[in-house]
């Protein structure tokens, strides 16, 4: 998330080119499937280097796939968030001697917050949900534990338990989430 | 009103006007939205801007609100230099020349802009506090008393969400009035007002006359410009067409475009 952020800002720079670049990361980020994207992240480094990071590294490699994936999407709420609090806030506070910081960061980010929140939780649902793309480089997350159980033990339960466990994950982010857009509906 | 003491204070001795600009010209990409404006308002003088829509007005107060550049022209406030003609167009003053002169002018807004996030206490109070970095104690005595001279006492912790547009665009004005700005400009302070709504914020606007508050007033209702102001600027496709006071501007205008546009008025209302 904080990633996205800074994605955001670059994609929302005044300089051309650096705006440019961000949004071709933006659109092969969004453009190609995440589980391709893992794979290049975890082979890439052996097949470009000759690199062999061995085992230690398939953690690494997730959190750096579904980071760079998701800052994109991330990125792009918060565009969305920023360019639809109206000029006449900028306006106002440029007015009443507000520093282009202080604008940003009192007046136009708290606003940005309410509105991107409930885009902001289905993207942390949907990316709780992919994390069991990690299996594709074998990293021991819980879709592939439960698929180990599943053929061992010659059941569906694992499954069964696996789905109950991503779903009491989700409803929990979901709840919180709903807590904070009540905490944040106080105005408009 | 401590406003008006402060005012007085700074009162210039040699009659400096409050504002003036000189040749203003601005232009958006090939149109030229405002033409060699000129322009001089003096303490206590309230000016109102009349005219069609689109000939200008907004840009006008957008340009000596710095809110817009101007390419040529020259401008100031209390006789500080906020930009200057030069060989190669307006030339304006640094930065942080520029954030000192800030303090001298408030703007009020058509839609009047308030911080949805913030109460009303905070909307009026946050920008001296946290930018002019007064004294937190003084600023809230002060929005207290500007709420109370408001009506808007029982107010202060609503948010702007739960108000009329008129009680917002008192608080807006409280909001501008609260850094004591030397002159107060507003934008069609009514138009986003249901008619019934737009009295409460003439009254308040008649009320900061009455204390000789320098403003310029862009407005619609002609029978207010007429009662309120000391001098009326006609204004269309960017040039001013006619100007005086306004018995004569508005009672007996001179040129036949004035004419023309109080005539479609009152036959609207
Ligand atoms: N930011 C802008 N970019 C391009 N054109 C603009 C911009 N702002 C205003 N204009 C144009 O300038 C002219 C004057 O607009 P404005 O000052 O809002 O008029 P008024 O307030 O008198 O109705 C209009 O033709 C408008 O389309
Ligand atoms: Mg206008």
């Amino acid at each position: 998330m904080p990633l996205g952020f800074c994605i955001c800002g670059l994609r929302m720079s005044k300089i051309k080119f650096i705006s440019r670049v961000t949004s071709i990361y933006i659109s092969i980020m969004r453009g190609t499937p995440l589980m391709l994207q893992l794979l290049m992240v975890f082979f890439g480094p052996y097949f470009l280097f000759g690199m062999s990071l061995g085992d230690s590294y398939r953690f690494p490699a997730v959190i750096i796939a579904f980071s760079l994936n998701y800052a994109a999407y991330f990125a792009e709420i918060y565009r969305g968030g920023i360019q639809s609090i109206p000029v006449g806030q900028y306006e106002a506070a440029n007015v009443l001697g507000y520093s282009r910081a202080q604008t940003f960061f009192k007046i136009i980010l708290p606003q940005v917050i309410k509105r991107t929140l409930p885009p902001v939780t289905n993207e942390v649902i949907t990316l709780t949900k992919d994390t069991s793309l990690a299996f594709a480089i074998a990293c021991a997350e819980m879709f592939t534990q439960a698929k180990h159980m599943a053929s061992a033990q010659r059941s569906m339960m694992p499954y069964v338990a696996a789905g109950i466990f991503y779903y009491v994950f989700n409803f929990v982010v979901a709840f919180v989430m709903e807590r904070l857009e009540k905490r944040l509906s106080y105005y408009r | 009103m401590t406003a008006e003491q402060h005012n007085q204070s700074e009162m210039p001795s040699t009659g400096t006007p409050v504002f003036q600009v000189t040749h203003l010209s601005k232009a958006f990409g090939e149109l030229q939205v405002l033409k060699d404006i000129s322009l001089s308002v003096n303490h206590g003088q309230v000016v109102s801007i009349i005219g069609p829509s689109g000939s200008g007005k907004s840009t006008f107060l957008r340009c000596a609100t710095l809110l817009e550049t101007m390419e040529h022209g020259s401008m100031s406030f209390m006789g500080k230099t906020v930009c200057e003609e030069g060989p190669q167009g307006a030339v304006y003053a640094p930065v942080s020349e520029l954030r000192k002169l800030r303090a001298l002018f408030g703007l009020v807004f058509q839609n009047f802009n308030l911080f949805p996030h913030y109460n009303v206490l905070k909307n009026i109070t946050d920008a001296p506090i946290c930018v002019q970095k007064r004294d937190p104690a003084e600023v809230l005595e002060k929005a207290r008393e500007l709420l109370k001279t408001m009506g808007l006492s029982a107010k202060e912790n609503a948010y702007p969400c739960e108000l009329s547009g008129g009680q917002q665009q008192r608080v807006s004005i409280a909001r501008a009035l609260i850094s004591n700005p030397q002159i107060l400009f507003f934008d069609e302070p009514t138009s986003a007002l249901d008619p019934e709504l737009t009295g409460e914020i003439l009254k308040t606007i008649r009320a900061l006359a009455a204390r000789k508050m320098t403003m310029v007033i862009v407005t619609h209702e002609i029978e207010f410009a007429r009662l309120v102001s000391d001098h009326v600027v006609f204004m269309a496709d960017g040039v001013i067409v006619e100007q005086g006071p306004p018995e004569e501007v508005i009672s007996h205008p001179k040129n036949p475009r004035t004419q023309a546009f109080l005539m479609k008025l009152s036959h609207k209302a």
